[in-house]
């Protein structure tokens, strides 16, 4: 018993290590070509997200750390432009890293996550008070709960269906409540609302987080970020995590071991729905209006670009993902760079380079690094 | 005899028209291993879906250690002593082999609220996971990725997968499906050192094996039960020959 005691220590020390010499086995094997179906459905057992276990907060810390200071530096030298670039960028990646949760963790793709941004978003306009600032803490909170609760509805209803079904479903119940806040004066029809005052946290009298001033913005946008990719990383490594990437690899099994995955499933559907909210939070706490199109099927489709884009199966990827899908569409939109007739027709350059990447890198944007770092340590 | 551990009595299951299962009951015993036979779709695979609750039943009754689990979902009646392989190996091909049972044996140990705490240093699991895979011969692969392994040691993956769940009944769907001698030996070495404390029901093709472990044979032709007994008056009853055996053992 002692003995089996220590090589069960050996090895948890030895696992990733172990992982990584699988992974690069894998990754030589892997055919380049892998179909944008695959890619949702059904990730092939040699896909290198398969191999490498849930990121752990040790293993791999270091770029996002390195990420979380450059981020936190970056206004000292960025003008007002690219700072709210960049601010656009956290915003998305937290939206990204949501439905990363759902699709790459759990492997329930959502064509109707926008649904979770938009109505976290109107949340957020419809509590906060008209005549007086709103305390950001508050409105969070209220943002992430109106969510979780809608989200325990369509969860406990949708997830009773299964990939394209599943699919169809999340989208149906989206265009439910993009045509509620469309066709209803609910939130202001067509037309939207406008948040009138911009919340500020006031700590004993004196104002402490002003979302007037941008950089104040900035910074709770950074820290909001860097909180969902933490607990992100903590889900993934818990033994709630390794059960959601069971149950996308072999939902039967985990069913046969005796995990209710149903539950699992809806936990994380309304997870992921809580956190889509903070990034509907911070959209409307930066740009101050909301209407019908943040919920739309076009959000839902680039959110999910995104996470493809970057690479799914890593919390990386998706925050990647989200500042390549915020930069390229900034890139092809550009009237200065590429001329009106181009910029105009953007959609297309950025579906070619969408077609591209899933084409050329079966692991995304996030793979790259990695494959170059494993060609150099293997022979 | 003592009462049965698993008892169905009735079983059936009707896909539309046609009854895959039909009226069939069997008793398992602790310390037993009870085979079912029968030719390609006879309904073997259906009735271990209806034994481990993957499928509901249409009629019939299902009870374990007395309790009646008819109605019991797959997790749960899996969480109550009900443990299966598959024929098609359903391991988790990208894990390491001591990762696919240590999933497995989190199921005695889920608390997913407990986010603070890496699963791979959840001590109860991992002891669970160590156990299974001492019994099942893999304690020297721990570290090996499943998927890379040949089939006959993906097939005793399978198995340790089931035990690392602590199952009293083991529905073992073909495990000795494409595999060589000498790991079908292994395979039923195996067998016979968890006959002592588990109630198996063995469904397999190789006839060799299943006379050599069968303390009781049941024989399914079209959904529904020729001959149930031990496997000598098996082997002579009529019928059996004239359906199932026939050319093989004449």
């Amino acid at each position: 018993m002692i003995l089996r005691r220590r090589v069960l220590e050996l090895d948890l020390v030895s696992t990733e290590s172990w992982h990584m010499a699988g992974m690069s086995r894998q990754l030589r094997d892997q055919p380049i070509r892998r179909t944008f179906r695959n890619a949702c459905f059904h990730p092939p057992p040699s896909a290198a997200a398969q191999a490498a276990p849930p990121q752990t907060l040790a293993h791999g810390w270091l770029a996002p750390a390195a990420v979380a200071v450059a981020l936190a530096f970056a206004p000292l030298v960025l003008e007002t432009y690219y700072q709210e670039l960049v601010m656009k960028i956290m915003i998305y990646a937290i939206f990204a890293l949501s439905l990363e949760l759902l699709a790459g963790t759990t492997g329930q793709v959502s064509l109707g996550h926008a649904a979770f941004f938009g109505i976290g978003a109107y949340a957020t306009v419809l509590a906060a008070p008209e005549y007086e600032p709103g305390n950001p803490l508050l409105l969070l909170a209220l943002s992430m709960a109106a969510i979780a609760a809608y989200a325990l509805f369509v969860g406990a209803l949708s997830l009773r269906t299964r990939e394209v079904y599943f699919i169809m479903v999340t989208l149906a119940f989206a265009q439910m409540a993009y045509f509620v806040f469309h066709n209803t004066p609910l939130g202001g029809g067509s037309d939207g609302m406008y948040l009138m005052l911009r919340p500020v946290l006031t700590i004993g009298g004196t104002p402490f987080l002003d979302f007037e001033q941008p950089r104040h913005l900035y910074f709770a946008a950074l820290a909001l970020l860097m909180l969902c990719y933490a607990f992100l990383a903590l889900v993934l490594r818990s033994r709630f995590g390794h059960a959601l990437a069971g149950i996308r690899i072999n939902e039967g099994r985990m069913r046969a071991a005796g995990f209710q995955t149903y539950r699992y499933k809806l936990a994380a559907f309304v997870l992921a729905g809580a956190l889509a909210g903070v990034a509907g939070f911070l959209y409307v706490a930066k740009n101050g209006v909301v209407n019908p199109e943040l919920l739309s099927w076009h959000e839902s489709g680039a959110v999910l670009m995104m996470i493809i884009l970057g690479g799914l199966g890593s919390l990386r990827g998706a925050v990647i993902g989200a500042a390549a899908f915020v930069l390229l569409k900034e890139l092809y939109s550009s009237e200065a760079l590429l001329g009106p007739a181009i910029a105009a027709r953007w959609q297309l350059t950025l579906g070619l380079s969408m077609i591209a990447c899933v084409a050329l890198l079966p692991k995304g944007l996030a793979g790259i690094g990695r494959r170059f770092t494993l060609k150099r340590s293997t022979p | 005899m003592s009462a049965p551990l698993m008892q169905a009595t009735g079983l059936t299951r009707r896909f539309g028209g046609l009854v895959a299962v039909d009226a069939v009951s069997v008793d398992l015993h602790r310390g037993q291993v009870h085979a079912v036979i029968g030719t390609n779709g006879a309904g073997k695979s259906t009735l271990i879906n209806l034994l481990s609750g993957e499928i509901a039943v249409s009629s019939g009754q299902i009870r374990l250690g007395g309790k009646d689990i008819t109605r019991l979902s797959q997790p749960r009646r899996a969480r109550s002593g009900v443990g299966r392989s598959y024929q098609r190996t359903t391991i988790f091909p990208a894990l390491s082999v001591l990762e696919n049972c240590r999933l497995a044996a989190q199921a005695w140990h889920q608390k997913p609220w407990t986010l603070w705490e890496g699963a791979k240093s959840c001590r109860a699991s991992l002891d669970a996971a160590g156990a299974a895979l001492d019994a099942a011969g893999l304690s020297d692969a721990l570290h090996l990725t499943a998927g890379s392994m040949s089939h006959g040691k993906k097939r005793q993956l399978e198995i340790a997968m089931c035990l690392a769940t602590a199952p009293q009944v083991l529905l073992l769907d073909e495990p000795l499906a494409g595999m060589g001698a000498e790991e079908s030996e292994r395979m039923l070495a195996m067998l016979e050192r968890l006959r002592t404390d588990h109630a198996i029901l063995l469904v397999e093709h190789d006839m060799d094996a299943v006379f050599r472990v069968a303390d009781r044979i049941t024989v399914m032709v079209n959904g529904a039960v020729i001959a149930s007994g031990d496997p000598s008056a098996v082997r002579t009853n009529p019928e059996v020959q004239r359906a199932y055996l026939g050319e093989a053992h004449a």
